[in-house]
């Protein structure tokens, strides 16, 4: 059974390429049943494997299909590496993006690129399980660059606007920072080690020298922080909201941007053979963006685009468990956010969806009377993301701020308050969109839209640079401003994934309980990858009472903050919501203003070297070679005599030359 | 033999060398320079001649017969540059063809 392990990604690829050939002439709506059915499969074959997977030694499977490059010592194979972390992923991965094909099918209607976007999935699901499958690196860097590839097409999926084109782009060039970390680590591997296969390696990575692996696993981490969105490359990830709403929910929040996490965790062998500091570095980058992006999330008003820093925010959780050696709870993490996550990510898709297309939280409320389901799921999402016991979030966030508390009591504090902000942030936006009164209707609308317009005109004017929220937003302003909106809910095809998401998000929690060992199933089944190196965590039923409720605490309390200022409107909305976090800490104006002023200067005065010595050089050598031959050529001058003449003085010359070096004795 | 008669040879064939060699650097007629050239060549001849006499070595004659063998191949080619040249420009000399000048 476990054999049939090379269908997974197979089913997925075979979808693409038919969809690549035929998806005009298939067309809507069965491109999409074509695209959801092959992913469904893979999941359907995921299922069958992991059942076989439980008979093999130590859960480990691997699978080599042919060789793919050998160069000398240098070879790497197309092979699969089934292990507990990778099948963790591979389950996770295809349930979830089942899901969300069948949820596009429902969104993307009436798209006029609607196979096209479908081709692109299902390519996307293909480089994901190479990501998440591949027995070396060089054949994660396949799946790694093909999942940025999508990204960048799914992005700009849309392409007739600007702004979204250049936050494909946008994406596309801050990984390619990412990606270099991710080349130079692998080629650090293969010089370390002489292989790039996992099997290989990392059972010898406790023999690497301290510096050696320290450098691999900090370009590994660079390439890790670019996917994964972390500070400083996470800029790419809030702009990536341009891209239709379920390519945010599976790429930009469940799968693709774990998988800087999963490379982690995969070579934690070498992180255990590095300096000390090391993980101190991982974890203090994790706490610090996922305070940071959290922050950001308070001010934002574009819905997605809280979403979307809360994913940034829990993906710095994620990386704070990787530095404080909690591996298998950044993996629990992972599967829960992406539950979650993906729900909420759906949900705010079905809104915008039923609003026709507005995404201004200022503009929405009162939705749970007219979008029920969707508003049921969304709240499980949100209770599950502010880690309200007894839901899904609570228990992975919670296991995480345990290792945190091991390792060092400031980052369990950062990350208690971290935790404060998201229940807060969260609440703040399903109070926003489902609570209050309805901001939406003929009367609001002209009034608001005037408002928002002269907003977004005074925002430009600051040299703001979010072009894609605003953008955004005028454009709705002017949109909206004569007609109203009539919100609806979402068709069954939308709904379902919903409520299936729902779902997993509510219970996800059972896959690691913390109060005996035999409850933590996702502890067992990770521990012949991560066993070795894992912190070991012995609470005691107090310690473990103290953090459980002040955890609870804590979710409680940022979602009573919000309900004060959200519903009660007992502070004003105002004195939270800096400027600063609404601007995002003015991370990319400042980034534009200094690429657009000192970074230019700093440009142009490397231009200005290239012109003047490189140039300089090149040219020069050319001039001199030019100006010395046109003296010389008049040697030339094509009187055979004066040739004659020269080859008798040379004779002469060299003749001398010898008989002054020859003796005669 | 007297002693110094090879040195006498040596003499002439350096007078009939230094003749040739003025000659294709003073005239002006390409058949002429040639001439100059033969008589070069055959100075040498004479030099190679005398010193394997000296030196009672044959060689020095041995390669007499190469070097009239070259002589002859390249009058050959000499004649016909300059036959083809008295068709096209009957009174040209040696200094106007220069176009291959830099």
């Amino acid at each position: 059974m476990v054999s049939l392990l090379w269908l997974i990604p197979a089913l997925p690829l075979a979808g693409f390429v038919l969809l690549l050939l035929l998806g005009k002439r298939i067309g809507e709506p069965f491109s999409g049943w074509i695209g959801t059915a092959t992913v469904a499969g893979s999941f359907v074959t995921a299922l069958v494997v992991f059942a076989g997977l439980w008979n093999e030694p130590e859960h480990t499977y691997s699978l080599t299909l042919f060789g793919w490059m050998a160069a000398g010592r240098f070879s790497v194979d197309i092979g699969f590496l089934l292990d507990p972390l990778s099948m963790a992923m591979i389950l996770f991965i295809t349930g979830i993006a089942a899901l969300i094909h069948l949820y596009s099918i429902g969104y993307m209607h009436g798209d006029s690129r609607f196979p096209r976007f479908f081709t692109y999935l299902n390519l996307f699901v293909f480089s994901m399980l190479m990501l998440v499958m591949g027995d070396n690196l060089v054949l994660t860097f396949l799946g790694w660059e093909g999942v940025g590839a999508c990204s960048y097409f799914l992005i700009s999926f849309w392409f007739e606007k600007d702004a979204n084109a250049s936050a494909g782009k946008k994406a596309f060039i801050t990984n390619r920072v990412g990606d270099w970390g991710f080349m130079v680590g692998t080629f650090a591997v293969f010089f370390a080690f002489g292989t790039v296969k996992y099997v290989e390696f990392l059972p010898n990575a406790s023999g690497l020298a301290q510096t050696t692996a320290t450098f691999i696993i900090l370009m590994l981490f660079i390439g890790a922080m670019g996917k994964s969105a972390q500070i400083p490359l996470f800029i790419w990830l809030p702009d990536a909201m341009a891209g239709p709403t379920p390519v945010s929910a599976l790429i930009h929040a469940a799968t693709m941007v774990t998988a800087g996490v999963y490379l982690m965790v995969r070579v934690n062998p070498i992180i255990a053979a590095s300096a000390s500091w090391l993980p101190w570095v991982i974890a203090g980058i994790g706490v610090a963006t996922a305070f940071l992006a959290a922050t950001i999330a308070i001010a934002q008003t574009d819905i997605k685009k809280v979403l979307a820093y809360s994913t940034v925010s829990q993906l710095g959780y994620m990386f704070l468990a990787v530095g404080v050696g909690g591996y298998s709870a950044a993996v629990f993490h992972m599967i829960t956010h992406a539950f979650f996550k993906a729900c909420m990510f759906l949900g705010s898709g079905s809104v915008i969806h039923g609003m026709s297309d507005e995404q201004d939280m200022r503009r929405m409320g009162a939705l749970r009377k007219v979008m029920p389901i969707t508003a049921i799921t969304f709240i499980i999402g949100w209770l599950a993301i502010a880690g309200v016991p007894p839901f899904s979030g609570f228990w992975s966030k919670d296991d995480i701020l345990a290792y945190a508390l091991h390792k060092s009591v400031v980052l369990y504090v950062i990350g208690l308050i971290t935790a404060l902000l998201t229940a807060f942030y969260m609440s703040r936006q399903v109070f926003m969109v489902f609570y209050g009164k309805a901001n939406w209707g003929e009367s609001h609308g002209a009034e608001l839209a005037n408002k928002l317009a002269h907003e977004t005109a005074s925002a430009d004017g600051d040299g703001h640079v979010d072009e894609a929220g605003d953008a955004h937003v005028g454009a709705h302003a002017d949109d909206h401003a004569g007609h109203s909106v009539h919100p609806h809910e979402s068709p069954r095809t939308m709904t379902i994934p919903l409520i299936v998401l729902a779902f997993f998000a509510a219970i996800a929690g059972l896959l690691n309980l913390p109060f005996t060992e035999n409850l933590e199933f996702l502890n067992r089944w990770l521990e012949p990858v991560v066993g070795a190196t894992q912190t070991k965590l012995h609470l005691s039923g107090g310690q473990l009472a103290f953090e459980l409720i002040t955890s609870s605490v804590v979710a409680l309390l940022g979602i009573s903050i919000a309900y004060a200022v959200y519903l009660k409107h007992k502070v004003d909305a105002r004195k939270i919501e800096l400027p600063l976090f609404a601007n995002g800490w003015y991370i990319d104006s400042t980034i534009t203003n200094f690429m657009g002023g000192l970074g230019r200067k700093g440009f142009e005065l490397i231009a200005m070297f290239d012109k003047v010595v490189i140039d300089g050089a090149v040219n020069g050598v050319a001039r001199a070679t030019r100006g010395g031959a046109m003296r010389l050529r008049t040697v030339q001058s094509g009187y055979v005599r004066w040739y004659a003449l020269m080859i008798g003085v040379g004779a002469v010359v060299i003749v001398a030359f010898v008989l002054s070096q020859v003796s005669f004795s | 033999m007297s002693p110094n008669l090879p040195l006498a040879y040596l003499a002439l064939s350096a007078i009939l060398f230094a003749i040739g060699g003025v000659g294709l650097l003073v005239r002006r007629n390409p058949l002429v320079m040639i001439m100059c050239v033969e008589l070069m060549l055959n100075a040498v001849n004479l030099t190679f001649v005398t010193f394997g006499k000296m030196l009672d070595d044959i060689s020095g004659q041995v390669i007499v017969f190469f070097v009239m063998v070259v002589a002859a191949a390249e009058v050959v080619i000499g004649l016909a540059l300059i036959v083809a040249l008295a068709r096209r420009r009957p009174d040209a000399n040696a200094d106007d063809l220069r176009l291959l000048r830099g």
